[in-house]
């Protein structure tokens, strides 16, 4: 009787009307934003997060320059009116600290830093709406922004939260849930199957780890699917856009490789 | 493997999808949420062959052709109630004879959930029960009947919005799922009708062109109607306003619930259980934290419809009009015989009303001053605890001929409780009748509550009624297990044995071998779930190892199963005079897990290595396989221990045992263990099947008994020592609270008075000692009177969580133990389950369920054992009761039965006294006017015109008295009652 809110009820259905497996809503972004080399918007449900990519290019700092590889340098940024409840972050905020940290070590081994010595890759990753899941967000989103800003990756790196409600797992879990239930963050390498991060920080009992596990890693591949189809598509654009040359006018030719939709309808809201 | 698909959500109708509130928190900031929400079209509707909905694997329970049995409707039909329907008609819904296929929508589901959680709950085990044709439509999720509120809408429009749609929704869906077939003429076609009691929402169903009906309507149309209405709770618009309008208003009215909580908060109100005093009916009390002394209640007004068990907010009235409690016996059923439940005769009435007032407001004046209590009334409920209460018909209130519908009056068996006025067309088959009632609602123009029927039990007096109602009394659940739970049980069923001793086998792995070990059991004659078992051997260094063997009822019974569920909420086995309610089924508990001789069981062992003197040099614990070799009761144990021509090893080995035990208790008793004693009865039964119990007789205790006890004892304390040390945060333990020295106050000043005896209630060491004082060379017997006096003084004791208390209050008062649980009954006690799991995760043996780290589930979960080891003990409490009254009768024909008592309390017009033999307590009431009360010295003067010869006689409290006790039946309520007269040294007959 703790919650109000029943997690899963008796039909089956989570108190947001998805079944157990059903991953929330996704819209992906690919859209390129000011000066970054790369970008991308990606939403689960009411979580949304920008990331943009710069570089490689030259270090800022000279001591951290390794002169084997790339530096992956993570900077997250939760906006003030991200959550419900509007709070402003400092900058050393341990959570932002660690939520930076698990990217860095998520991406160190998947992008293939040794072809850039010497040089460093900014990954800034803002989160512009919190409901459960900023870790998958900020990893998808990171890999698609690593994508377009044409980063070689050995990989894409796809991420989903898992959790268990009493005996039953859950997929993709809502803030609501995420406070409710022991839950478990896994990003695999859909193409090599190799999981790259699991992260867990409540406690869930070993007999029921692997189930989750297991189906973490299942709905990775499907989130791949849906990755890979956007970035197909941005990438077509681009190249019907080369074939006829810039000058010639197509409709929406202005926006027409900036904007990769997964939707057809959202192009008419521009 | 499973599907993973990606559900989408269209962006456009974010109205829809999306839910926007906002919340304000504890802290007083409101903050926004925003939710999604996914509709879906595949939300099933769950009648049986529809063409539209893909059922899933299981069959959906409504019928195609929906019920087919009211007059209203021929073509078939579905009932579609609303929320208010489930919160007010919950007995109706329950009823084995209504049922019509029920549509039941997620947002009703929501609302009663929201409203009542025990009513939720209870609606939630309908929808599972098999003979129940119930179908939830998560309507919200569903594309088609999803609402959103309007502006300027209430949640209460939204959701009754919602309703209506979801039931216009069924009639187009059925219509849709029935399509013409050309040339064939059209199918009739059942249709969902919405049961509603509000009549704006009728009259909006109506505009929207479907049906609708009212409760009463709906139920008058049925087959079976005339005893379904009666379990129809009443409502607000059965009455006349015109006669409402006229009647007075006997109590005044309660402040609004804003207005309580702010005042509990401010402290000028006091909140807390509302307790009935069982002797006067007109007097309350309510124990609140800020006073010492329970806060008085006197008289109807002042106690304003509270019934026993209701949290209340109270109001304490100025110092100078406080009181002491009235020392006085006023019994309901003889004060207000003449009241009429039709309520028609205002003046009668006021006679009654004079009356009342009168046994209230009389002889303040010779209160003592020190008695005087803080005195207040009732001004809000916070809480009703209304329950179903089993009654009996009052024959007085009405025409025992006729069976039109008329008003009755229900009689409680508790004591405790008010009369109930119900409507009923069956009054006269409800004559010598008990059968359940609730109470719907008690208005302040109403002297007493209106209730309606529900169910009728049986026949007064008859066994399996008398037991049913005791069992219902005390909430104690007793249906037969469900199949869900038998599945649980080992397939092999009573076939099951321990399997062969090989390497791999997993029923092997880490279980010591005793099935050498010469291990016997003792119990109590025809015990059949035995538990425990016993051992003791001399070890070559002088030691002696002893072990005590429990069932190894965690090998069955895994968490997380629908058993084992079960026996969580059942908590203890209850033990009834003729009937046993298994917490575990009895497959488990009188065959697998009983430890019976001679053949091969599983065990949980405990072993300890203790010197001579019975100190413990080393214990260990172990799961085990044992085979005993005897099965004794505590007489044969005795017997064959004194025999000196024993000499076998197991005759030796109780006998170390015994030696053992006797040196325990020693150590034991200087620590400062209470010798406690309790009324306890035996009822001698001619046989299994006889219908009379032949007679009483008191609980012999032996030398084996206290062998047993002490063995039990330190296995409890050394596992709660184990568990602790293992789970800090989450140990199932026991404690007892030493008692506030105040609760003794009464005792020792009546000990003070009468016998000049003084109680040192310090420390459990001085209480003890103070009580082995209390000896009175003439009176055998006053020494156990006086423990069983203290007994009432003490807490109960209680299963915690150990993380949720401080560690200096763990101690167990009554055993003076520093730390305790229980683990030697797991077949009867659920804590004993946990305490096991506990144990074999803290040896290793077998990792901890999750459940048992959670602090808030133990918590939750010891909660309810705790409440129903007191139920359970009151329910055979109350067995043991109708079968000494049984007896009493029994022994009544034969001749009048006299019997030795003491009196325990003394009243203005009575005495309390207690029978030793029969472990009953009585009152002896006498006319006021013809004894004089000394309230100070606890004595009654009798003068000498009333003794007949005998001069002026004292009674005093602890005085040794002999009563005539008869059995008798109220004539009106038909409740059973013994009655007492004094016989010696005065003769009360008649006084």
């Amino acid at each position: 009787m703790s919650s109000r809110v029943e997690i899963l009820n008796d039909g089956g259905y989570r108190s947001d009307g998805r079944k157990q497996y059903e991953l929330r809503d996704i819209t992906i972004d690919l859209t390129p934003r000011g000066s970054a080399d790369g970008s991308a918007t990606i939403t689960h449900g009411l979580t949304e997060v920008l990331v943009e990519v710069f570089g490689p290019r030259e270090a800022k700092v000279r001591s951290q320059t390794m002169h084997d590889r790339a530096l992956i340098n993570v900077e997250v940024s939760l906006l003030p009116f991200s959550a419900s409840e509007r709070r402003k972050r400092s900058r050393g905020d341990k959570r932002v600290l660690e939520l930076a940290a698990a990217i860095k070590s998520t991406f160190e081994p998947v992008v293939q830093t040794s072809i850039y010595p010497r040089s460093e890759i900014d990954i800034f990753v803002h989160v512009l709406q919190q409901d459960g899941g900023l870790l998958q967000a900020g990893i998808n989103a990171t890999t698609l922004a690593l994508i377009t800003a044409g980063i070689p990756m050995i990989d894409f790196v796809c991420a989903v939260t898992g959790g268990v409600y009493s005996t039953s797992p859950l997929l993709d879990l809502t803030t609501l849930e995420e406070n409710d239930t022991p839950n478990v963050t896994v990003a695999i390498m859909p193409r090599t199957k190799k999981v790259t991060l699991v992260s867990m920080e409540t406690r869930l009992h070993v007999d029921r780890f692997g189930d989750v596990f297991k189906l973490a890693c299942e709905a990775g591949a499907v989130l791949h699917q849906e990755m890979k189809v956007a970035v197909e598509s941005r990438t077509r654009k681009l190249v019907g856009a080369m074939e006829t040359g810039p000058s010639i006018a197509i409709p929406g030719a202005e926006r027409g490789d900036r904007d990769v939709y997964m939707e057809d309808n959202m192009n008419d809201d521009f | 493997m499973v599907e993973i698909t990606i559900r989408k959500r269209p962006r456009t109708e974010a109205v829809v999808t999306q839910r926007k509130f906002f919340k304000k928190t504890a802290r007083g900031k409101v903050i926004k949420v925003l939710r999604e929400r996914y509709l879906r079209n595949d939300v099933g509707c769950g009648i049986q062959g529809c063409s539209i909905c893909s059922s899933g694997s299981q069959s959906p329970p409504l019928p195609s052709k929906g019920g087919s049995d009211h007059t209203s409707f021929p073509n078939g039909h579905f009932v579609v109630p609303d929320t208010n329907v489930f919160l007010s008609q919950m007995d109706l819904i329950e009823s084995p004879t209504f049922n019509p296929p029920i549509i039941l929508l997620q947002t009703v589901l929501e609302e009663v959930r929201h409203r009542s959680f025990p009513l939720y709950k209870r609606l939630g085990a309908l929808v599972k029960a098999d003979d129940k044709r119930i179908w939830v439509f998560y309507n919200e999720l569903c594309s088609d009947t999803a609402v959103v509120r309007n502006e300027d809408e209430t949640p209460n429009d939204r959701n009754d919005r919602g309703i209506r749609k979801a039931t216009a929704w069924y009639n187009t869906h059925i219509s849709l799922s029935h399509p013409p077939i050309r040339d064939q003429p059209r199918q009739p076609i059942p249709v969902a009708t919405l049961l509603t009691d509000d009549a704006a929402n009728r009259k909006k169903a109506e505009q929207e062109g479907f049906s609708c009906l009212s409760v009463r309507k709906y139920v008058e149309g049925m087959k079976n109607a005339d005893s379904l209405l009666d379990t129809i709770a009443v409502g607000d618009n059965d009455i006349e306003p015109t006669k409402a309008a006229m009647k007075q208003r006997i109590y005044p009215e309660y402040l609004p619930l804003s207005a309580l909580v702010a005042g509990v908060k401010g402290g000028q109100l006091h909140q807390g259980n509302f307790l009935q005093n069982q002797y006067n009916y007109l007097e309350g009390s309510v124990n609140v934290s800020s006073y010492d002394k329970p806060i008085l209640l006197l008289g109807r007004e002042n106690m304003n419809r509270a019934v026993q068990g209701d949290i209340v907010a109270v109001e304490i009235l100025p110092e100078s009009e406080w009181k002491a409690p009235t020392d006085e016996v006023v019994d309901q059923d003889a004060t207000l015989k003449n009241d009429d439940a039709d309520e028609s005769e205002e003046e009668g009435e006021d006679v009654e009303a004079a009356a009342e007032k009168k046994l209230v407001g009389s002889d303040s004046s010779e209160r003592r001053h020190s008695e005087r209590q803080p005195t207040g009334r009732v001004v809000g409920i916070i809480k009703r605890n209304w329950r179903s209460y089993v009654c009996h018909i009052d024959k007085g209130s009405f025409n025992e001929s006729s069976h039109a519908l008329q008003t009755v009056f229900a009689t409680p068996v508790s004591r405790l409780l008010p009369r109930i006025r119900l409507r009923t067309r069956q009054a006269p088959t409800l004559i010598s009748q008990k059968f359940l009632v609730n109470i719907d609602r008690w208005d302040s123009s109403s002297r007493y509550p209106d209730g309606h029927f529900v169910r009728a039990l049986g026949k007064i007096e008859d066994k399996a009624t008398e037991q049913e109602s005791i069992l219902l009394e005390y909430g104690i659940p007793y249906r037969p297990f469900g199949q869900a739970i038998l599945d649980c049980l080992p397939p092999e069923g009573d076939k099951w044995v321990v399997p062969p001793k090989q390497p791999g086998n997993p029923a092997w792995r880490d279980r010591e071998d005793l099935r050498d070990v010469i291990i016997c059991s003792i119990d109590p004659p025809g015990c059949q779930d035995i538990d425990d078992a016993l051992h003791a051997k001399m070890l070559p260094n002088g030691n002696i190892e002893a072990g005590v063997h429990i069932a190894d009822v965690s090998h069955f019974v895994h968490p997380d199963t629908p058993m084992d569920s079960e026996a969580a909420s059942r908590g203890t086995t209850v033990y009834l005079v003729d009937k046993r309610i298994d917490m575990l089924p009895s497959l488990l508990g009188t065959n697998l897990c009983s430890l019976r001789p001679f053949v091969e069981r599983l065990a949980f062992s405990v072993i300890w290595e203790l010197s001579p003197d019975a100190e413990i040099v080393n214990v260990r614990f172990t799961k085990s396989v044992i085979a005993s070799k005897a099965a004794f009761t505590y007489e044969e144990a005795q017997i064959r221990k004194d025999d000196p021509k024993r000499t076998d090893e197991l005759t030796q080995s109780i006998r170390l045992l015994n030696s053992l035990a006797i040196k325990l208790k020693a150590g034991r008793m200087a620590a400062g263990a209470l010798n406690l004693a309790s009324p306890e009865v035996k009822i001698q039964m001619d046989s299994s099947e006889a219908s009379e119990p032949i007679d009483v007789e008191q609980k012999a205790l032996r030398e084996t008994n206290s062998l047993v006890e002490e063995f039990m004892l330190l296995a409890n304390i050394s596992v709660a020592r184990k568990i602790e040390e293992a789970f800090p945060n989450t140990a199932v333990l026991r404690r007892h609270l030493p008692p506030a020295p105040s609760r003794f106050d009464n005792l020792k000043d009546m000990l003070k008075k009468c016998k000049g005896f003084s109680l040192d209630v310090s420390s459990s060491k001085a209480l003890a000692d103070s009580l082995d004082k209390c000896i009175d060379p003439t009176e055998p017997k006053f020494n156990t009177l006086v423990r069983i006096l203290t007994t009432r003084c003490l807490q109960a004791a209680e299963y915690f969580c150990s993380g949720n208390e401080g560690r200096d209050t763990f101690g167990h008062y009554g055993l003076a133990s520093p730390i305790y649980t229980h683990f030697t009954s797991p077949i009867r006690r659920y804590a004993d389950v946990l305490a096991h799991r506990q144990l074999s995760a803290a040896i290793s043996y077998a990792p901890l369920h999750p459940s048992l780290h959670s602090k808030s589930h133990i918590t939750q979960v010891l909660q309810v054992v705790n409440q129903r080891h007191t139920s359970a003990q009151m329910a055979s409490r109350g067995s043991v009761d109708f079968y000494v009254t049984l007896a009493l009768k029994g022994r009544a024909q034969r001749g009048k039965v006299i019997e030795d008592a003491y009196v325990t309390r003394t009243y203005q017009n009575g005495l309390a006294v207690f029978v030793h033999k029969l472990g009953i307590t009585g009152i002896v009431t006498f006319d006021k006017g013809k004894t004089e009360f000394d309230a100070e010295n606890y004595c009654i003067k009798f003068p000498s015109s009333v003794t007949g010869g005998k001069g002026e006689v004292t009674i005093a409290v602890f005085s040794k008295v002999s009563v005539h006790i008869e059995v008798e039946q109220d004539k009106n309520t038909q409740r059973g009652k013994t009655k007492m007269t004094l016989v010696h040294p005065v003769d009360s007959t008649h006084l």
